[in-house]
């Protein structure tokens, strides 16, 4: 018999362990966890902690990044007690408070509105969705360029479109360009971008409340506007609060679009605060008086972020 | 010695009422926001000038209240 067969071969796995696969063998779950999340915590206190507490301490002295080599001088709390006893910085705060409110009371009104309008379903409301959520999905960056040339007064669609309806001439008025129109402008694109998204936080809300409760208050015989004001308006409320607060801590530190789109001018009608920031820290070069001011709304929005989680904790135990 | 005990229960009573986080957190969150509202206001100078302090007492408060008990 001509066997042409291989002879047949016993092959035995040899399990090889890596070095390091040896030695993580040996460890508790405990010292694994730390292993890997150590990492992590380095890279935290490296690009979070670390800077913050280096601008706590910048912030009592006279340091300026453009003379490193200077000698540094501890001033303690002068920079705080120049800072909250200046008129400009203070007009600067109100700029931001003109600004925070009305982008937060116009995108709550009409997000809302919106998600109210969402909820209800009918036909092509999904596609509707999508082309209203297009603005914040832009960059601010792209925002703030796109609205620069809407706003022109020459060849801009929005004189256009207000000479249109009112009948003006469309170059009498210029919206970035006029102290009394400018600050309204940076309100009007901050609420084109981000009213999608308060009317997102809006429709979760409107979606969370249960169909039954509608049904038993149509047994009572309750009129549409009893079910707004006693069952959607009320349910909807921590929702509501959520995106009022996000989108105030969001709009109190508020930089990119507005020093895009009018760079705090005219003078400084829409001079926010950290535009303002930005100008002692990077053109007067005043480290140590910017670090200052920085804490301070460091804090503010801090703070703010405490009622923003508390807030956020009320809508999870819902 | 029955009055110490009536005493002493009434008191630890309220402090249960009203050293729990609950209230003590409202307490926090209507300092910080008293905080900013001063920040921002555009009447008194002085309100301004006393922003910071409050906020920040408010938000330690804050952070030192939410680890009290339930």
């Amino acid at each position: 018999m001509n066997d042409l067969s291989a002879p047949s071969i016993t092959y035995r796995a040899v399990p090889v362990r890596p070095a390091v696969a040896r030695r993580i063998r040996g460890l508790s779950d405990q010292a694994l966890a730390w292993l890997f999340i150590t990492p992590t915590i380095v890279l935290l206190l490296a690009i979070n902690v670390f800077p913050l507490v280096w601008a706590i301490y910048l912030s009592f002295t006279n340091y300026r990044a453009n003379r490193a080599n200077a000698p540094t001088i501890w001033l303690g709390t002068d920079w705080y007690r120049s800072i909250l006893t200046d008129p400009d910085i203070w007009a600067a705060m109100q700029v931001t408070a003109h600004f925070v409110i009305w982008t937060v009371l116009i995108e709550t009104v009409l997000g809302f509105g919106l998600a109210f309008l969402i909820d209800k379903k009918f036909r092509g409301h999904g596609m509707w969705t999508t082309i209203i959520l297009l603005p914040m999905m832009l960059s601010p960056a792209v925002v703030g360029n796109f609205w620069t040339f809407l706003y022109q007064p020459q060849i801009g669609l929005f004189n256009y479109v207000v000479a249109f309806v009112t009948g003006r001439d469309a170059s009498s008025f210029q919206m970035l360009g006029d102290v009394t129109l400018s600050p309204w402008a940076i309100v009007i694109v901050d609420a084109w971008m981000w009213t999608p998204y308060v009317m997102l936080i809006c429709l979760a809300g409107l979606r969370s409340i249960p169909d039954y409760i509608y049904e038993a208050a149509e047994v009572d015989r309750a009129s549409n506007w009893r079910q707004f004001w006693s069952i959607t308006l009320p349910m909807a409320l921590p929702f509501i609060m959520l995106a009022v607060l996000f989108r105030g801590i969001e709009n109190f530190k508020m930089f990119d679009m507005v020093n895009l789109l009018t760079g705090g001018g005219p003078g400084s009608t829409t001079e926010v605060a950290s535009i303002t920031l930005k100008r002692a820290a990077f053109e007067s070069w005043r480290t140590g008086y910017s670090s200052a001011f920085a804490i301070i709304l460091f804090v503010t929005v801090f703070g703010l972020a405490n009622i923003y989680v508390k807030a956020l904790n009320r809508v999870k135990n819902r | 010695m029955s009055r110490d005990a009536n005493t002493s229960t009434l008191r630890r009573d309220l402090a249960d009422r009203i050293l729990r986080r609950g209230p003590l957190e409202a307490v926090a969150t209507t300092i910080i926001a008293a905080g900013v509202v001063m920040l921002m206001q555009p009447f008194f100078l002085t309100l301004y000038s006393w922003s910071f302090a409050i906020t920040l007492f408010g938000t330690v408060m804050f952070t030192i209240v939410s680890k009290v008990r339930e």
